[in-house]
C-alpha cells in the first residue's frame, strides 16, 4: 500500500518533461490538458495512476503523462490493462485508445473488457480517421470518406462506439468533446467514479486528414440546436430557448419543437435495460442532435473483486503449501 | 471413506506365473467407450504398486467422431517395467481392441504372436461395416499370428451389474472396467487403488450421492472381469511385473502439463510475485488452465481471456504490474503472440510463454504431438528480438523446466519460451517427490526508490537486467513502450546509434544467459566418431535408441539439449570431437538448422512427422543406415 502525498497533488505533478509531438492544433492537447487537471482532484496517490494505451496518436498519450505508463501494441490496451489490474487493484488503470485502435483493429479487446466490467478508464479519442498511418478512413468515418485508401470515396458503413459498447453490456458509457473542456473534466470525473468499465467516446479533432470533421455538429456557432446535453433526470431538451425535446413516436425517438411537458422525455443514465441510453445512442447529425453526457451509469459486478473473492475465500480455506501440493492424490516410497 | 467389497474376488489360483521385465499394453475403444479412463487406472495401479512406466494417450481431435469408425477411436498405451525406462514403449505386447475400427487402427503396432483381447460385441456386421473392412477378422483367420481372446465383454458386463438396477446403455457403459478387471487379472495388479478411486469420484461424498448404482456398477464390473478372467480357460497363465528399482524416494505419477503447473506454482511461491496466468483454450495446452485453476489457494489468477493475443497481452499487464506473467498455448496460439511476446523482448518484461507443442502447420494435427515450433519461437517475431528457448525432455522434467523458465525470466528480465508437446504433455511418469524446502528461492530485480534519479534501462552489471519498478511504486513513475528505448533512460528514441547499442545489449543479455545454466553433458560412448543431439520431448526414446546401438555394436555418443538459445557454452567444444553429427527431430530439420548455421558444421537429420513419438526401433536402424552405409 501507498501513502498519500504530504502536499497536494497538483497539474504540474502530471506533466511530464517529455516534448509533445502531436501536430499543432490538435484536439488531443485539450484532451491532455483535462486529464492532467483532474486526476489531482482524485484523492488518488500519483503512483497508483497507470496509464495504459495501443498504438495512434492517441496512444502517444501515456509518455506525456508524469505517472506510469505502458504504450503497448495495437488494439491490446484493454487486455494488457486488465493484466495490470488483476494484479494490483489499487491501481486507477486509465486505457487511452483511438477509433481505428479501439473499434477495429482491438474490437475483440474492447468489448471483452466491457463486458467483464474490467476496472478500466477508456478514453477513445474519435476523429473518424487514421492519423498516424497518414489518412485512411476508419470504422466511425462516414460513408464516402475520400481517404488515401479511397480515393472514389468509403464504401464501409460505419459503427457508433456508444451503441457498440452498450451492446457490450456496458455499465458506464458517456460523449464528450475536446473543444468543450468543462464538460470533458465532468464526465472524467465521472469515470473515475464508476466502479468498473467506463467509456468515455472524445469528440476530437484531426487537424490533418480530417479537419473539423465534428464542426457541422459540436461547432459553437450551431452547437446548441446541434448537440444534446444529456442530464440526468432532466428533460431530453435542447435548442438555443431550450425549445426543442425528444419524444417517442412508436419504436423510434423523434425531435420535436414545442413539445409538451409529459410528452418530453426524462434523461434515466440508471434505466435497467440500457435501452434508453442505446436509442440516445442512434442519434446522429443531421436528422437528430448528438448527445454528449452520460448515456448510461449502473452498477455491475466488478471483474477484479469477483477474482479476488475466489482466491481469498480459497486462501482461507487451505492456505498454500507446496508440500501439500506435491504429495496429493496417490503416492508410493520405494526403499 | 470407502465402501466394502462386497465380492472379494482373488480365489487362489492355480495358474502359473511368469514373470516378464517390460510390458507394453494399449486400450483402444471408441471415443465414449472410456478407454483414457481405463489407461489412467492401469497406469495409476502399476505406478502405486511399484513399477516404472511411460504413457501416451492418442485420442482424436473430435469430441465423439461417429461411434464405431477408425475415426473414432481413442486408444491409451502404458508401458511398465521392473526397469528403468523412458518410453512408452514400440511395439505392442497386448492390444485390447473394443470394437472392429480399433482392432483396425491399431493392429499394425502388436508385436508377432501378442496377445489380442476383443469385445465380440463389437464386431457385429455393422461394426464391420463401419470401419470399412472387407470380412470379419474374428472369422477370416486374418488375426492367425497373434494369441486371440474373445469374450462377449459388453454382454458380460451387463449381466455382472444387473443388480444394481442398471440396464442397456447405461449398462453397457461399465464395460471399460471389466474389461481393466481382466487385464488386472493376467497382470496380477491389485484392484484396490481402482475400487477407492470409483468412490472417490461417484461415492456418497460426491455429486453423484444420489446415483449409488454407478460407482456400485463399475465395482461390480471390476471384480467380475477380473474373476471372468480368473475362472474361464482364456489365458493359460498370469504375467508378473516386479517393482522397479528406482532410486529411493517418495514417488507420485505425473503428467506433463501437471508437472508444468506444479513447476509455475513452485516458482511463483519461490519468488514471492503472484502467479498471473492468461489463457486462451486450446489442445494440448488446456489442462494447463484447468489446472491452474483449482490452485487459487496460492493466489494465482488464471484470466480465460477473449483470444490468444489477450491471454498473453494480459500476462504482460501483470508482468509491468509485478505478477509472474505466464501464457500457454499451441502452435497456432503462438502464432497470434508472436507481436506480443516482440513487446515482451522490447520492454523487457519477465514473462514465461509455455508453447506444447502438436503437428503443424495451421490447425494441423491438434491431438498429436510434433516438435515443429523451434524456428517460430526463435525467430518468429519482427526485428532481432532474442529470447531464451528452454525445452523439457519428459513428463516429469516439465516441473523443473517451468521454475527454471521462471527463474531466467525473473533474474534476466525477458520473455522465455518453454517448449513442451502433445507427447510430453498428456503422456505420464513416475515423479520422485522434492523437497520443497531444498527448491532454491527466486531473486527478482524489483526496486524502490534510492533517491537516486530512475533509470529504467539501466542495466544490472553481471546479468544486463533491467529494474522492475512496478506501479504503485512512489517517485518511480516512468513510462515503457514499444517503441526503441535509449540507453539507460529509456526514453524513446529513433537515433541510428541508439537503435544498434540497443540491439546490442538486448543480444548480450540473452547470449550471457549461457552462463548460468548448466553444461552439455556427453551420454553413450562419448569415445565414438558420431554425435547424435536431441532435444526436448524425444530424450526417451533418443537416449533408449543410443544405449541400443551401442549395445549392439554401434559406438554414438549422445548428448540432449534443455537449452536451446543460448546453447549451453560448452556445445561448440563438444561439436569439434565429433566427425558426424546426427540430429534426430519430430520435424523436418529445425534444430539441424539452428546447428549448422550457428556452429558451420553439416549436420545429418532423422526426421520424422507422423504425429507420435519416434520408436526406439526406427532410429536404431537408422542410425545403423546412416553410419554404415552413408561416408
Amino acid at each position: 500500500m501507498t501513502t498519500a502525498t504530504a502536499e497536494p497533488l497538483t497539474r504540474k505533478d502530471f506533466a511530464s518533461p517529455v516534448g509533445i509531438r502531436w501536430c499543432p492544433g490538435c484536439g488531443d492537447y485539450s484532451i491532455l490538458s483535462t486529464m492532467q487537471g483532474i486526476l489531482p482532484t482524485l484523492g488518488i496517490p500519483k503512483e497508483n495512476f497507470v496509464f495504459v494505451s495501443g498504438i495512434g496518436c492517441s496512444s502517444r498519450f501515456p509518455y506525456y503523462m508524469n505517472t506510469y505508463g505502458f504504450h503497448t501494441i495495437h488494439g491490446r490496451a484493454p487486455a494488457v490493462s486488465s493484466g495490470v489490474k488483476l494484479t494490483n487493484p489499487d491501481l486507477q488503470v486509465w486505457v487511452i485508445t483511438g477509433d481505428g485502435d479501439a473499434l477495429s483493429i482491438g474490437g475483440n479487446h474492447f468489448i471483452h473488457a466491457l463486458r467483464r466490467n474490467m476496472d478500466l478508464k477508456i478514453i477513445l479519442f474519435n476523429n473518424r480517421i487514421y492519423g498516424l498511418t497518414k489518412g485512411q478512413y476508419s470504422p466511425t468515418s462516414g460513408v464516402g470518406t475520400v481517404s488515401p485508401s479511397t480515393p472514389f470515396g468509403s464504401v464501409d458503413q460505419p459503427l457508433s462506439p456508444i451503441s457498440m459498447a452498450l451492446g457490450a453490456e456496458a455499465g458506464f458509457v458517456a460523449r464528450t468533446s475536446d473543444n468543450d473542456v468543462k464538460h470533458m473534466g465532468e464526465v472524467f470525473a465521472a469515470a473515475a467514479a464508476y466502479k468498473g468499465a467506463a467509456l468515455v467516446e472524445v469528440l476530437q479533432n484531426c487537424v490533418i486528414f480530417a479537419d473539423k470533421v465534428h464542426e457541422p455538429y459540436y461547432g459553437r456557432p450551431t452547437r446548441n440546436d446541434t448537440l444534446l446535453y444529456l442530464k440526468h433526470g432532466e428533460p431530453l431538451r435542447f435548442g438555443k430557448e431550450m425549445e426543442k425535446g425528444l419524444v417517442m413516436d412508436k419504436f423510434a425517438m423523434k425531435a420535436k419543437t414545442n413539445p409538451t411537458e409529459a410528452e418530453v422525455l426524462i434523461h434515466d443514465e440508471k434505466e435497467a435495460s440500457g435501452a434508453l441510453g442505446f436509442y440516445l445512442s442512434r442519434l446522429a447529425h443531421p436528422e437528430y442532435p448528438v448527445p454528449v453526457g452520460v448515456f448510461r451509469n449502473v452498477e455491475r459486478p466488478v471483474y477484479h473483486a469477483g477474482v479476488r473473492a475466489q482466491v481469498e475465500t480459497a486462501q482461507a480455506k487451505n492456505p498454500p503449501s507446496l508440500d501439500k501440493l506435491f504429495n496429493s492424490g496417490s503416492t508410493w516410497t520405494v526403499e | 471413506m470407502s465402501t466394502p467389497v462386497t465380492e472379494v474376488p482373488i480365489n487362489p489360483t492355480e495358474k502359473a506365473h511368469i514373470d516378464v521385465e517390460s510390458v507394453t499394453i494399449r486400450f483402444a475403444g471408441d471415443s465414449g467407450d472410456g478407454m483414457q479412463i481405463t489407461g489412467t487406472q492401469f497406469t495409476d495401479s502399476s505406478a502405486v504398486f511399484g513399477n516404472d512406466l511411460a504413457t501416451m494417450p492418442d485420442f482424436p481431435a473430435e469430441i465423439r467422431a461417429p461411434a464405431g469408425t477408425v475415426a473414432g477411436v481413442s486408444a491409451y498405451q502404458i508401458h511398465f517395467s521392473s526397469l528403468d525406462i523412458k518410453t512408452p514403449g514400440d511395439d505392442l505386447n497386448v492390444l485390447v481392441a473394443m470394437n472392429a475400427a480399433a482392432l483396425k487402427a491399431n493392429i499394425a503396432d502388436l508385436e508377432e504372436g501378442g496377445i489380442l483381447l476383443l469385445d465380440e460385441a463389437g464386431f457385429t456386421d455393422k461394426d464391420i461395416e463401419k470401419a470399412e473392412m472387407k470380412s470379419n477378422p474374428l472369422t477370416d483367420g486374418s488375426l492367425d499370428g497373434y494369441r486371440v481372446i474373445k469374450a462377449n465383454i459388453t454382454e458380460l458386463t451387463i449381466n455382472a451389474v444387473k443388480e444394481t438396477g442398471l440396464k442397456g446403455k447405461s449398462a453397457e457403459l461399465c464395460k471399460n472396467f471389466f474389461t481393466l478387471g481382466m487385464m488386472y487379472w493376467l497382470y496380477d495388479r491389485p484392484l484396490n487403488h481402482t475400487l477407492k478411486w470409483l468412490d472417490e469420484k461417484y461415492g456418497p461424498k460426491t455429486k453423484y450421492k444420489d446415483k449409488p448404482e454407478i460407482a456400485e456398477s463399475n465395482k461390480k464390473a471390476l471384480t467380475a472381469g477380473y474373476n471372468f478372467a480368473d475362472t474361464v480357460e482364456l489365458f493359460t497363465s498370469h504375467y508378473r511385473v516386479k517393482k522397479a528399482a528406482l532410486p529411493k524416494g517418495k514417488y507420485r505419477k505425473i503428467s506433463g502439463n501437471e508437472a508444468t503447473v506444479f513447476g509455475l506454482l513452485t516458482a511463483a511461491q519461490k519468488s514471492g510475485r503472484p502467479l498471473f496466468y492468461g489463457s486462451y483454450p486450446i489442445t494440448p495446452a488446456s489442462d494447463i488452465l484447468h489446472g491452474l485453476s483449482r490452485y487459487k489457494n496460492f493466489g494465482v489468477i488464471t484470466f480465460q481471456a477473449e483470444d490468444e493475443i489477450a491471454a498473453i497481452a494480459s500476462s504482460i499487464g501483470s508482468a509491468y504490474a509485478g505478477g509472474l506473467g505466464v501464457t500457454a498455448t499451441s502452435g497456432p496460439g503462438i502464432c497470434l503472440k508472436l507481436e506480443a511476446m516482440g513487446l515482451g523482448v522490447m520492454t523487457e518484461l519477465p514473462l514465461v510463454i509455455v508453447d506444447v507443442q502438436r503437428g503443424g502447420p495451421s490447425t494441423g494435427l491438434p491431438t498429436k504431438t510434433e516438435q515443429s515450433d523451434l524456428l517460430m519461437v526463435m525467430f518468429g517475431r519482427s526485428g532481432d528480438s532474442p529470447l531464451p528457448v528452454l525445452a523439457a525432455r519428459s513428463p516429469g522434467d516439465c516441473f523443473a523446466m517451468a521454475y527454471e523458465a521462471a527463474r531466467i525470466a525473473l533474474k534476466y528480465m525477458t520473455p522465455v519460451v518453454l517448449l513442451t508437446d502433445g507427447y510430453i504433455a498428456n503422456g505420464a511418469e513416475p515423479w520422485m517427490i522434492p523437497d520443497p524446502a531444498s527448491i532454491p528461492e527466486i531473486k527478482t530485480n524489483l526496486v524502490q526508490s534510492d533517491g537516486e534519479a530512475f533509470q529504467a534501462y539501466a542495466r544490472d552489471p553481471i546479468t544486463m537486467a533491467r529494474k522492475w519498478a512496478i506501479p504503485g511504486t512512489p517517485g518511480l513513475e516512468h513510462r515503457i513502450g514499444g517503441l526503441e528505448k535509449a540507453r539507460n533512460t529509456g526514453m524513446v528514441a529513433y537515433d541510428p546509434e541508439n537503435h544498434q547499442a540497443m540491439t546490442n545489449e538486448r543480444h548480450a543479455k540473452i547470449a550471457g544467459i549461457a552462463n548460468d545454466i548448466p553444461l552439455a553433458e556427453v551420454m553413450g560412448r562419448a569415445d565414438a566418431d558420431a554425435l547424435v543431439i536431441s532435444w526436448g520431448g524425444t530424450f526417451g526414446t533418443v537416449s533408449t535408441a543410443v544405449e541400443e546401438a551401442n549395445k549392439g555394436g554401434l559406438p554414438v555418443a549422445h548428448v540432449h539439449l534443455q537449452y536451446l538459445n543460448p546453447f549451453p557454452r560448452n556445445l561448440g567444444e563438444i561439436l569439434d570431437k565429433y566427425d558426424r553429427v546426427i540430429v534426430p527431430e519430430l520435424n523436418m530439420g529445425q534444430l539441424r538448422l539452428l546447428l549448422s548455421g550457428r556452429f558451420g558444421i553439416p549436420v545429418q537429420g532423422i526426421n520424422q512427422v507422423r504425429g507420435k513419438p519416434f520408436k526406439v526401433s526406427f532410429l536404431v536402424s537408422e542410425l545403423h543406415r546412416i553410419l554404415e552405409t552413408q561416408k
